[in-house]
């Protein structure tokens, strides 16, 4: 329900209070001719009412806060709290972005200090803050692969190569920017497949696109051959942060030949994330594409033995890419990052890779023991792996979408499903490092009784959910009859 | 098993193609491919008068699970779409080869269709066993 259906004419959610005269007041500063002739839709209801209303809203919520949520390749992780209080502190929440440097030392002390730990950690020359979200970041890159190629007057290179299994937005991003996209097949295994990756590159590859670990769970085995060919050939590497939490303190992506990435700080770093924003997807970029990075940059200068911080712009970095919002990007979502980097330390950072694998890798051999089947047998798992539920939809009628809905009766939210969209009917699980094994260990027991229940009542299971908030959606009428205004009722 | 219709021709990205006696065709997706996708909630065909090239993205097919592009078959002008389509998405998944058709092709180069990798019912299916493998 609708608080908009809550409403009563009069109904004011301060009743108690007094009437004063601010109920009336005309504000006069504000010309006759822009103010509203028509009250506003608004809901008229009591403070209990509202305070009630979004109480019960939030209690139907299904969170990571109130469960295990191991959504693949989304990495909804745990995020201290510790983080989100010392990003709320005053001095930074009062800030103003146009704030004189001389009084923004310490915003702009934390913020040179994560573009530092960022560049450590993915091996990157150069650090860029200042993209909001994981799209924009990777439209900086590529704008940034664009620029290096014009500014050698190389402009016949028109092509980007992205591997099957990589995330919708980088064949997006790649058009975005111009290019045209060639898609290379990725083998049964889950590896790019080589020749077929040899014989697209050529004169006209600008660069290629990649994940690694891919969406398909595992780590690109033949990365060093990857880089090399797509290089000789005078492209460049791209790579996508969407999995860096599998290899976040172990393996840096400039190692590996990476020219360019994003990292999604609301995915690795201690921001929520799956909410549509805010978030921030700073760029990291190697050597070559130094003098094209985004402004603004944080620079640091030595004046009378003092560090102090300045913003770097247009005048700094002549060739930038130029800006990509009015600010330097999320501040409280770089805020978090950076306190984030501080409380794992460099200990802290390679045990998220290390525990977030390690969970992956010991819900997949239990799977496997329960009988279910892998998609890439034989393959370690990185911080995710992939199951298929191919024989159950095709022996027992119940599919991934099956499945994943009757877990949700067992207080688990469902993996991602139908993801990548190599695999059939497949589930990508991605548990994260903050999980216990207990939790672990109930997902697994859930899905052994769902088997079960596949095995004995198939309708049961296809008829799930039955005991949240709402049954199964018709997601197809949804889809296709789309209502998301709400109208206020005739006004009498 | 999903119907495979003789008389038509496909492409491994389960396209149909029917070429009809005055030089144009019409496509579609085929019965597996609908299969796969599941309920389709959105056709976007290419428009009338516009120039399509084989191999080359025509449109785009959304189903609540995944959407996929759809690929020319041939080259040549649309002449025809199949407007139903914009209302009633479904009938690609209730009748492929007939109401679920997408749109007609003038074909700029008949001999094309020797030339062109299309494969005939019997390859075709083949090729979607092999991928039930």
């Amino acid at each position: 329900m609708l608080i908009y259906e809550k409403s009563q004419a009069g109904r004011r959610s301060i009743s108690q209070a007094p009437i004063t005269s601010t109920t009336n007041t005309k504000v006069s500063d504000i010309p006759e001719g822009l103010l509203r002739k028509k009250k506003a839709a608004l809901a008229e209801v009591s403070e209990m009412q509202v305070v009630r209303h979004y109480t019960n809203l939030s209690r139907r919520n299904f969170s990571i806060d109130t469960q295990f949520y191991p959504l693949g390749s989304c990495t909804m992780k745990y995020n201290p709290r510790g983080a989100h209080k010392s990003a709320m502190l005053p001095g930074f929440l009062g800030r103003h972005p146009l704030a004189p440097e001389s009084q923004s030392q310490g915003f702009l002390a934390c913020m040179y200090d994560l573009q530092e730990i960022l560049k450590e950690v993915t091996g990157m020359k150069g650090v860029s803050l200042t993209p909001m979200a994981g799209a924009q970041g990777e439209f900086a890159g590529v704008a940034m692969i664009r620029a290096y190629h014009d500014a050698r007057e190389d402009f016949e290179r028109t092509e980007i190569l992205i591997p099957s299994a990589a995330h919708g937005t980088n064949p997006a991003t790649a058009v975005m920017c111009g290019y045209k996209v060639r898609e290379i097949p990725v083998d049964k295994n889950g590896d790019v497949d080589l020749a077929a990756l040899k014989e697209a590159v050529g004169p006209e590859t600008a660069g290629l696109m990649m994940t690694n670990p891919s969406t398909c769970g595992v780590f690109e085995r033949s990365i060093k051959e990857i880089a090399s060919t797509v290089h000789e050939a005078g492209g460049l590497l791209y790579y996508d942060g969407a999995n860096l939490n599998a290899i976040l303190g172990k393996v840096c992506p400039g190692d590996m030949g990476f020219d360019v990435m994003h990292m999604n700080l609301h995915k690795t770093f201690a921001t929520p994330h799956g909410g549509g924003g805010p978030g921030a997807g700073p760029v990291g970029v190697g050597e070559r594409l130094l003098p094209y990075m985004p402004t603004p940059i944080v620079g640091k200068e030595s004046v009378d033995g003092k560090d102090v911080y300045r913003w770097l712009d247009e005048k700094d970095i002549p060739q930038t890419i130029g800006r990509l919002s009015t600010y330097m990007g999320n501040a409280g979502v770089l805020l978090r990052a950076y306190y984030y980097a501080r409380l794992l330390g460099r200990e802290g950072m390679h045990r998220v890779a290390e525990y977030s694998t390690l969970n992956a890798n010991y819900m997949m051999k239990r799977c496997e023991n329960a009988g279910f089947e892998l998609a890439y047998p034989g393959r370690r798992a990185t911080h995710e792996f992939i199951i298929t539920l191919s024989s159950q939809a095709k022996n027992l009628g119940v599919n991934a979408m099956d499945f994943a809905k009757r877990l949700l009766d067992y207080g688990y939210h469902a993996p991602t499903t139908y993801f990548p969209l190599l695999v059939p009917e497949c589930w990508l699980i991605e548990p994260t490092e903050t999980e216990s094994p207990d939790e672990l260990d109930g997902f697994v027991e859930a899905m052994i009784q769902i088997q079960k229940e596949s095995e004995e009542n198939a309708e049961m299971v296809k008829g799930a959910p039955y005991n949240q908030t709402v049954r199964r959606l018709d997601d197809v009428k949804a889809a296709r009859e789309l209502d998301l205004k709400w109208s206020p009722a005739q006004e009498s | 098993m999903s119907e495979i219709r003789p008389e038509l021709k496909y492409l491994v990205s389960h396209e149909w193609l029917r070429v009809e006696s005055d030089g144009t065709a019409f496509v579609g997706i085929s019965d597996h491919a609908q299969e796969a996708m599941g309920d389709l909630v959105f056709v976007e065909t290419p428009e009338v008068g516009s120039t399509v090239t084989a191999g080359e993205e025509a449109g785009v097919v959304e189903s609540v699970k995944a959407a996929s592009d759809i690929y020319a078959p041939v080259s040549g002008e649309v002449v025809a779409i199949n407007e139903e389509l914009e209302e009633t998405p479904e009938a690609v998944n209730n009748d492929p080869y007939g109401d679920g058709w997408m749109f007609q092709i003038k074909l700029s180069d008949p001999a094309e269709l020797e030339s062109l990798e299309l494969l005939s019912a019997e390859d075709y299916v083949a090729k979607v066993e092999e991928e039930d493998q």
